[in-house]
């Protein structure tokens, strides 16, 4: 892939930049930023990154490596985030997993992010999303459910098109 | 009885009451920042004169306030910490890397009330003379960052963040920077680490510690969301009024995050100390007790890294009796005063001030199973015994969660957790990891035994069975 950054992005990372008064700073809010437009971190991204923070690859990859929500490859078009922790689990997380796993025909004792081989659906498990009272809670991309049933976990991903 | 008391949470769910700075001015919003701004000099008896922002500082000294993150420790101490004299930039980053599984507050003052934050911490930037500040989110927290940068751009457009604040020749910005689903960053010199763009490595201490060598190797104040707010309040109504909320060394207000087994989980806001764990879970106005025949097992009183209590369990608490004379009283976990000293001395903690209730539909094991494989998720992998040690207690959970446990389990459990903590490891990650499982196996040894002893005797059998039987069994498995 030819990492291209779009006028757009050019401009949010140099207005990020002034945020910090050392570039390296950016370096996690720019990553954010790719990942919002390309829904991935490709090698080139880290390359041009490294380029923009007059930083040496490492330093940006060493991060991307780091850190779960980043992508180092092309996921699904909706990524469904089960939350696993204690409080969760025990208000069924276990179960509202599965139950994504059996509907997108995915091998529910399989470890780590899974992906239809449509392209589709992610889902995956999370480590605790910080809202253990309505627990189980998940997130579709960059949206929070919280109480997810089974039935309404079915609607949400009905409204997935 | 135990009341709510809404001192940070006044208005959040007030219907109708909104996020956006209009309805924050309508309640009464930045005019402690106003007032903060405004303060004289004031004399003292020996000459001297106290500025506006030393008698703030004085002011949250008074106050009595302990950190809301999860240490609890003095918020007024903390700042008597910074080096003042390094001629570097002070700065001050808001940790609102809400992740201590347990713990929604943060979440609700971000959300509902993101003004009341950044006046509390331009409040506390002033006090300590800040310039450039910071909100550390958790990047999992999407529309938090979004509903903080719009505050941020309201806030900046009626004066109340930049250059020359309400005219009072006071500079301050603040952004919002996002972190990427790790936990370690929740630890401050981790979150400093990654703040600078690097991974989130937690620095040792000594040298580093932030109030001298922080963001950048300067002076760095590190304060927790709700911390942040308490600071408006301190300054509104004065030290020693604060003081007067909550219980000796046990100020404020505390925002409890109540998750688990209870009819009625959510937030609520107590005076420190003023309600017991007991009536949190079982009070209607709170928890309003367990599901319906159901016995309570047990409960996790500050975040998943405090050390469990077991249904039941007593302590001997030092109290005074009515000539003053200190005597020991036996107190049972349900009747421990929520506050930060009690749960200390019943060998816990209030933490982050989430409690985790589990009724006795729960296998034990697979709770501390579920505890641990986060731990080892979040382990930054730095330190040798922190990064080795919690992913072998998760082995051996997920080994005796699934059929492969041993009866010495427990004992080879506890071995381990013993090894990580104290002083072996750069940050108190290792405790964190450690406590729940100490605590659990502790407390609930039988239940571990008993688990690893049947796995053994099954494995037993099926070793001794005929060939076609072992197939068999392979098959169930």
């Amino acid at each position: 892939m030819n990492f291209a950054a779009t006028k757009e992005l050019e401009a949010e990372v140099d207005e990020l930049i002034t945020h910090y008064p050392v570039k390296r700073a950016a370096s996690l809010m720019v990553l954010h930023a790719i990942q919002e437009q390309f829904g991935w971190i490709s090698q080139e991204a880290v390359q041009w990154t490294a380029k923009k923070l007059e930083l040496q690859p490492i330093n940006v990859f060493e991060i991307l490596t780091f850190y779960p929500m980043l992508r180092q490859e092309p996921m699904g078009k909706y990524q469904i985030k089960v939350c696993r922790t204690l409080s969760c689990a025990l208000g069924g997380a276990y179960e509202l997993r599965e139950h994504f796993c059996k509907k997108f025909g995915l091998d529910a004792h399989k470890h780590g992010a899974q992906t239809t081989p449509d392209g589709k659906f992610t889902v995956e498990f999370v480590e605790c999303l910080a809202s253990c009272g309505t627990a189980p809670v998940m997130m579709v991309n960059d949206d929070f459910y919280e109480g997810v049933s089974h039935a309404k976990a079915d609607e949400i991903v009905g409204e997935c098109q | 009885m135990a009341q709510e008391y809404k001192l940070i949470l006044k208005y959040a769910d007030e219907p109708g009451y909104t996020p956006d700075i209009e309805c924050y001015l309508r309640h009464g919003g930045y005019d402690v920042l106003k007032k903060a701004l405004a303060l004289q000099p004031r004399d003292l008896p020996d000459g001297k004169k106290l500025s506006g922002p030393e008698q703030i500082r004085e002011d949250v000294k008074i106050s009595g306030l302990r950190g809301r993150g999860g240490a609890g420790f003095s918020c007024g101490l903390k700042w008597s910490f910074v080096d003042r004299k390094s001629g570097k930039p002070i700065y001050l980053i808001c940790n609102a890397d809400e992740s201590e599984p347990g713990t929604f507050k943060d979440r609700q003052i971000m959300y509902k009330d993101p003004h009341q934050l950044i006046e509390g911490m331009a409040i506390s930037c002033f006090a300590n003379d800040v310039h450039l500040a910071y909100i550390y989110i958790r990047g999992e927290m999407v529309d938090g960052a979004k509903i903080l940068n719009r505050a941020l751009k309201e806030a900046r457009a009626k004066g109340f963040l930049g250059k020359n604040i309400l005219g009072s020749g006071y500079d301050l910005e603040m952004h919002v920077h996002r972190g990427a689903g790790a936990y370690i960053c929740g630890e401050e010199t981790g979150l400093i680490e990654s703040l600078e763009g690097k991974r989130p490595y937690p620095r040792i201490k000594p040298p580093y510690f932030p109030a001298v060598l922080g963001l950048w190797m300067c002076p760095t104040i590190v304060n927790n969301v709700e911390t942040l707010c308490n600071i408006k309040h301190i300054v509104a109504m004065g030290g020693a009024e604060f003081a007067k909320l909550g219980t000796p060394n046990n100020t404020g207000t505390r925002i409890v995050s109540l998750s688990g087994h209870v009819k009625r989980p959510g937030y609520y806001e107590i005076e420190t100390g003023k309600a017991t764990i007991g009536e949190l879970i079982s009070d209607p106005k709170f928890g309003g007790g367990l599901r319906d025949g159901r016995k309570l097992k047990a409960v996790i009183p500050g975040g998943s890294s405090a050390k469990v209590f077991k249904a039941g369990e007593k302590f001997k608490l030092k109290k005074k009796d009515a000539e003053g004379k200190e005597i020991l009283v036996e107190t049972d976990m349900l009747d421990l005063p929520y506050d930060f000293d009690s749960l200390a001395a019943a060998g816990s903690m209030s933490g982050s001030s989430a409690i985790i209730v589990m009724d006795d539909s729960t296998d034990i094991v697979e709770a501390l199973a579920n505890i641990s494989e986060f731990y080892a998720h979040e382990s930054c992998g730095q330190c040798t015994p922190c990064r080795e040690g919690s992913l072998w207690m998760s082995k051996t959970l997920h080994r005796l969660t699934h059929g492969e446990g041993r009866a010495q389990d427990a004992d080879y459990l506890v071995k381990i957790a013993d090894n990580i903590p104290g002083g072996r490891t750069i940050c108190a990650f290792g405790e964190a990891c450690s406590w729940p499982v100490q605590s659990f196996v502790a407390k609930f040894k039988d239940e571990f035994v008993a688990k690893g002893a049947a796995d053994e005797a099954r494995r037993a059998k099926e070793v001794a069975a005929p060939v076609e039987q072992q197939a068999l069994a392979a098959a169930h498995h």
